[in-house]
């Protein structure tokens, strides 16, 4: 019998529905896959129980014929989503042990769509970084080895990128067969870089976030982290849709993204905006950035060059206006109502707030924290928050300039392949700079996926983003799908 | 009504300004479905979002739109079609999400106006400078426990209106008026109910003094959760003596946020402007700007009643009643409701006088609203007319009156069961007038002589004689007639 783990999510769901295994045998598969890859620290909290009952409820309705879009598909949950009873950390100490007694929308739609959750998986702690080194849960590794790098050394550990580090590990290493993570400023976008799978950041507004724990209100997104194109539509469709409980939640019908797949790309005028080329560009990542276009081209598209001109201000301004939303997200983490609470003496509660926030938060969330409350202080806001808000409103018009002109928009995903985890990581800059690529896109509020296109001269995965115009993820797809056929990328080879 | 403070150096005027919290009428909270009643057992009017649990998000309960707006159309303001919820960050251990959902430069509601009836019936305009929506903290209970603190969040996200006046009062008596004319404001709108003691309604004072003739603002302090009227008044009278002390002994006032302590008489500082917050506010991210068109104004528009100074301009010109009249019935809206119905058909001077002196006085008695008077307006609706029918006479309709207190009858059936009919059979009356002139020969003479004052006594006689039921008219007429020499 082939292995279960090597299925993708419609390659299970057409198997499911003929019969030729059960969700629980596919579940117990993937909870084996993920025993022996433990090592990966891709979870923070595995729900085996959980799991398993859900995957035998699964093969009850697929027995009578009420099936769900996903059912009995085995999927990870990054931990930023809250699942109702099960550990919700967001990779911070100070929700350790937190049981939201609510489930996410986009979890609960998952859920009713027949989706089996098999645990909580790593990410950096509030979603802030592009390593997944902030986890207060430790490290993720990459599955992927480099060929320069020994591959069973710690030199040989390279990061999964972030902060849906362990959502990008798990999927590239078959221990799910896809998960959810959440994009800020690239957060699904270059771990799927990072470990050669498919991540899609929809338009804002498409997923709801109710009940996703916040970091930057107005750029956080969820979408689906998955092996192929096809896979994401249909994790996607089965996630979005207007949800009354988040007012910035689109009142719009999801589109059947699944079938906008196969239409191709011809006639369609592909944007490739040069301020994605600075000097210095990784020669591997140009060279296929480069093979991508012509991919597109032989596919029938156009390429055109095009201009973002403001792309140059899209990070500083996206570290001025998610730190702000963010200082004032993270105030209720005061160790009073649930999570974490530094239980010495105080004799205040002024030092009480210190004490706990001073133990729960990470290094990378403090200092986020203090940014974000220095922006918005009185004498600064004018400078820095109403600045970058204006200067973030010109990024979204160089969006919309752009596409009266095309169809979509490719660029690469990240900067570099995922780097050795653990290496020098304390230049925070530099760590920032691996965003440099998917945040315009968050400001402006579009959508943006990045596929697997090929590998650099290390063997090390690459990816290549495309962008389309708010609410047109089906032209994303097709793109994507193009993109995908022609790279043949190699899936990684699992050891059995 | 000018209230000047004599010093040593000059006179001084005072400048106020009132911030008022009113909580808004409506079922649920701002932005959470959770009940906004008063009075439930701790913490079981919360919602996960009161709570400021992770991952949940505020969605704006529309009805609280609406009474924000018809509040501002109340106070003839500027409606905004365009407003912004805004974060303003600080930490406290009743506030869960860390900071409090508020409105800051965009406010619901623009500049307004509110009239002040003034004593002598002249009216006041005082400027709104806005209203603004925004949630309500918890409460902390600090005296229940040795060392801890108790929290409370049902009112956690309640909907309050803070509304701004302009700093264009100028003495405790006029801040009260003004406060009481807010509310009653309000309180027509159904849009708040203005209680203080419950915390519904509660006012932040901002003073400040200066020379009298001068147009300068000088620094004011604002004395903070005043919870009535009188104490607004007094709390305002004791801040600005004291900003006149400081300024006559050479010193300097401090922006601060001041407490009133009402058993000492004084205020002093809650937090000096060293310690002041830095609120950080910015547009809250989980919240579009709040938008609606004409139409939703004008349907709103059109559900307002007739307010109280349009009431008072109709009961001046269609009952002729005095401005300072008019102003004393329709304070209240159930007040103005019971004297039209009183007033109806009727002499509306004489209802007047029964409702402002009679029903007021048993209210205040009894400390109950004109809703719970145990005369209702048709009872002493039918009371007037047996006035009127001289059934009555008025001395004896204070009689029944305190009888229809007491039983809650009608009239009628009081003056049937106790044969309180006022005698207007002129043989009946006439006989004792025949009697009471037939044994006063002495009185009698003393009247022709010229001592005409005697005439009440004699009346005083027949009334006597006849129970306290002859007409009194009747009466003086029939002895006019026969003492007449």
């Amino acid at each position: 019998m082939t292995d279960l783990t090597s299925f993708t999510i419609a390659a299970a769901r057409d198997r499911l529905a003929k019969n030729e295994f059960t969700a629980l045998e596919l579940t117990d598969a993937h909870l084996k896959a993920m025993e022996k890859a433990k090592g990966l620290n891709a979870f923070i909290t595995t729900t085996a129980e959980v799991a398993r009952t859900r995957a035998k409820a699964s093969d009850a309705r697929l027995q009578t014929g009420t099936a769900g879009a996903l059912e009995g598909i085995p999927i990870g949950i990054k931990d930023l989503f809250c699942t109702e009873g099960v550990q919700t950390t967001a990779g911070s100490h100070i929700l350790e042990g937190f049981k939201p007694p609510y489930e996410s929308t986009v979890s609960q739609k998952l859920r009713d769509a027949g989706a089996v959750m098999l645990g909580k998986l790593n990410m950096d702690e509030f979603a802030m970084g592009s390593s997944n080194g902030t986890s207060y849960f430790g490290p993720v590794k990459n599955p992927w080895k480099a060929r320069s790098r020994p591959p069973d050394s710690e030199a040989g550990d390279l990061v999964p990128g972030g902060s849906s580090g362990g959502s990008a590990a798990a999927v590239a290493a078959h221990l799910v067969l896809g998960a959810t993570g959440t994009d800020t400023g690239g957060s699904i976008r270059q771990p799927a870089s990072f470990c050669g799978i498919v991540g899609v950041k929809p338009t804002y507004g498409r997923c709801s976030r109710w009940g996703i724990v916040a970091f930057a209100s107005s750029l956080d997104q969820a979408g689906p982290m998955t092996r192929t194109v096809r896979d994401a539509a249909i994790m996607l469709k089965a996630m979005c849709g207007h949800d009354p409980k988040d007012s910035t939640s689109a009142p719009l019908a999801v589109p059947d993204f699944e079938a906008a797949l196969g239409k191709g790309v011809k006639g369609l005028r592909i944007g490739i905006p040069k301020e994605y080329r600075p000097d210095g560009l990784n020669a591997d990542v140009a060279l296929l950035w480069d093979a991508g276009v012509q991919w597109l081209k032989d596919a029938g598209a156009t390429p055109v060059e095009i201009s973002l001109p403001h792309t140059k201000s899209a990070l500083p301004t996206y570290y001025i206006v998610a730190p702000a939303e963010a200082s004032s997200n993270l105030a209720r983490y005061d160790g009073l109502r649930f999570g974490q609470r530094d239980r010495t003496m105080g004799n205040s509660l002024d030092e009480m707030y210190a004490k706990t926030r001073a133990a729960g938060f990470g290094a990378e969330v403090k200092r986020r924290i203090l940014i974000g409350t220095y922006v918005l202080s009185a004498g600064y806001y004018d400078a820095y928050y109403v600045k970058a808000q204006k200067v973030r409103a010109l990024i979204a018009k160089d969006f919309t300039d752009a596409f009266s002109k095309v169809d979509a928009i490719l660029t690469p995903t990240a900067p570099t392949a995922a780097f050795g985890l653990h290496g020098k990581q304390d230049d925070p800059i530099a760590m920032y700079l691996n965003d440099v690529f998917t945040v315009p896109a968050s400001l402006a509020g579009i959508p943006g996926a990045s596929v697997p296109a090929g590998l650099n001269n290390d063997g090390l995965p690459l990816g290549l983003q495309v962008l389309t115009k708010r609410w047109d993820e089906e032209t994303m797809f097709r793109v994507c799908q193009v993109l995908e056929d022609a790279a043949r990328f190699p899936t990684l080879k699992v050891a059995p | 009504m000018s209230y000047v403070i004599k010093g040593d150096t000059a006179d001084w005027e005072v400048v106020i300004g009132l911030e008022v919290h009113a909580q808004v009428i409506a079922k649920a909270k701002l932005f959470s479905g959770a009940s906004a009643d008063f009075g439930a057992g701790p913490n079981t009017q919360v919602s996960f979002i009161d709570a400021g649990m992770p991952g949940m998000l505020p969605v704006i309960n529309g009805y609280c739109v609406e009474q924000a707006v018809r509040t501002g159309l109340g106070l003839k303001a500027k409606i905004n079609q365009r407003s912004v919820f805004a974060r303003k960050n600080y930490f406290y251990a009743d506030m869960p999400q860390g900071y409090q959902i508020s409105q800051c430069d965009m406010p619901i509601v623009g500049e307004g106006t509110v009239y002040l009836d003034m004593p002598d019936g002249m009216t006041r305009a005082i400027g709104i400078e806005r209203l603004h929506l925004e949630q309500d903290a918890g409460k902390s209970i600090h005296d229940m426990h040795v060392t801890k603190s108790m929290i409370d969040l049902n009112r956690s996200g309640v909907a309050l209106m803070e509304i701004v006046s302009k700093p264009d009062l100028r003495s405790p008596e006029e801040a009260g008026l003004y406060l009481k004319k807010l509310r009653s404001i309000l309180r027509y709108l159904r849009t708040c109910d203005g209680n203080m003691e419950e915390g519904s309604m509660r006012c932040d004072a901002n003073v400040s003094v200066r020379p009298v003739g001068s147009n300068e603002l000088r620094t004011r302090c604002e004395i903070k959760n005043l919870n009535s009227v009188r104490f607004v008044a007094q709390a305002i009278e004791h801040e600005a003596k004291r900003h006149v002390d400081v300024y006559e002994s050479g010193g300097k006032i401090e922006q601060e946020t001041r407490l009133y302590d009402a058993n000492k008489g004084e205020t002093r500082p809650m937090r000096s402007k060293e310690f002041a917050h830095d609120y950080r506010y910015f547009p809250d991210p989980d919240l579009l700007p709040l938008e609606f068109d004409d139409a939703f104004v004008a349907k709103i528009k059109a559900t307002l009643p007739e307010l109280p100074d349009d009431k008072k301009a109709r009961f001046i010109a269609n009952y002729g009643l005095s401005a300072y009249d008019a102003g004393v019935l329709v304070a209240d809206q159930d007040s103005a409701v019971y004297f039209e119905a009183v007033a109806k058909g009727r002499d509306a001077k004489v209802a007047n006088n029964w409702v402002s002196s009679n029903v007021f006085a048993v209210l205040n008695a009894r400390n109950v609203p004109i809703t719970e008077c145990p005369v209702s307006a048709q009872h002493l609706g039918r009371l007037l007319d047996l006035i009127s029918d001289n059934t009555l006479s008025t001395r004896m309709a204070k009689d029944v009156f305190e009888l229809m207190i007491e039983t809650g009858k009608d009239p009628g059936s009081i003056v049937e069961e106790r044969g309180l009919k006022q005698i207007t059979d002129t043989g009946a009356i006439e006989a004792a007038v025949d009697a009471i002139i037939a044994q006063n020969a002495d009185k009698v003479a003393q009247y022709r002589a010229g001592k005409v004052q005697i005439m009440g006594w004699f009346v005083g006689q027949v009334m006597k004689a006849t129970q306290g039921n002859a007409s009194p008219a009747l009466c003086s007429d029939l002895l006019t007639k026969k003492l007449a020499p």
